[in-house]
């Protein structure tokens, strides 16, 4: 390296966060970790999915918290050709928005269906768990349902 | 990827999200220079050519008048001034140093700009501002471009600077 060239070295910048998730979340969390999807009931009577810790309309406090899916309905998709070393499949895959049966708005999640010709808006997807469920969203992810389009 | 810790009876309350951003820093030519002479044992600074302050270390261009600095560098001392400092008592994950430590801002001889390091092999309640200090460095066979080849300052036995010669660092 010539005398005039430009040093360079790795620098990584890391964060530690560490985030208290409040009651509603951390039932929430809790529940993917026994393998479950809770949505949120709100005073109208429909179902966010993930469940926030107020009605966006009304403001109050959520309460009740109901259990959606396991299955659900594609409602729009991003395909993944080359998926980056942080994100959750190391394959290529898509990000949907899933929406789970009983629910009313649909979740952005990973749907590893092998292809892109395998996507299709309006497409079947169920959840699919990790080996060891933790509590954390990535513990998700969705898979097509053989045989529904 | 995110980790969980928590019991498998225990409600999840809690969730670690670390972040990293993972960058090649690039130093420039400028700071390269500077570098290249701390493999050396040498500490270049250089002179504005519009008020003659010597920054440290050599950045190309000076910030206060915008106009580049395309002068031969100038070495400044190894020893210097102690402009002002905090006493560190709280860990950091990537400071390896054992707390409390102090971190400081010394004005080498010769320059006109501070330069932020660590102070040790000094009392806390003996650390004042007006200091004179010196570099204590690695071993010469460690030295690499780094200014961690300056492991820390102590202080010498020297008069303390007078207050008005950096009043202007504070």
């Amino acid at each position: 390296m010539s005398q005039e060239s430009s040093l360079t070295a790795p620098h990584k910048m890391a964060y530690t966060y560490k985030r208290s998730l409040g009651p509603v979340l951390s039932r929430f969390a809790t529940a993917l970790r026994d393998r479950k999807i809770l949505g949120a009931r709100r005073a109208d009577g429909t179902v966010m999915v993930p469940p926030k810790e107020y009605d966006p309309d009304t403001a109050a406090a959520i309460e009740e918290l109901v259990e959606v899916g396991p299955a659900g309905v594609v409602k729009s998709w991003a395909w993944v050709g080359e998926p980056r070393a942080a994100q959750p499949l190391a394959r290529p895959f898509a990000y949907a928005l899933v929406q789970l049966d009983g629910a009313d708005t649909p979740m952005v999640q990973v749907v590893d269906a092998g292809s892109e010709e395998a996507m299709k808006t309006g497409m079947r997807v169920t959840a699919r768990w990790s080996d060891e469920a933790t509590g954390m969203i990535t513990d998700l992810s969705f898979v097509p349902v053989d045989g529904e389009a | 990827m995110s980790e969980q810790e928590s019991d498998a009876n225990e409600p999840v309350e809690m969730l670690r999200m670390p972040v990293e951003l993972d960058y090649t820093y690039s130093a420039g030519t400028s700071a390269s220079r500077f570098l290249r002479a701390f493999a050396e044992g040498k500490l270049l600074g250089q002179r504005c050519p519009v008020d003659g302050k010597v920054y440290i270390p050599t950045r190309g261009s000076c910030p206060q008048h915008g106009v580049p600095i395309d002068g031969e560098p100038v070495e400044v001392a190894d020893k210097g001034t102690l402009v002002t400092y905090s006493i560190v008592r709280v860990p950091s994950e990537n400071i390896p140093l054992e707390l409390p430590y102090v971190a400081i801002q010394v004005v080498l001889d010769g320059a006109d700009t501070a330069m932020h390091h660590v102070l040790s092999e000094c009392e806390l309640e003996d650390v004042h501002m007006g200091m004179r200090l010196q570099a204590k460095w690695k071993p010469r066979e460690e030295w690499e471009t780094s200014v961690g080849n300056i492991l820390y300052f102590i202080p010498i036995d020297e008069p303390d600077a007078p207050y008005d010669s950096y009043k202007e660092h504070i």
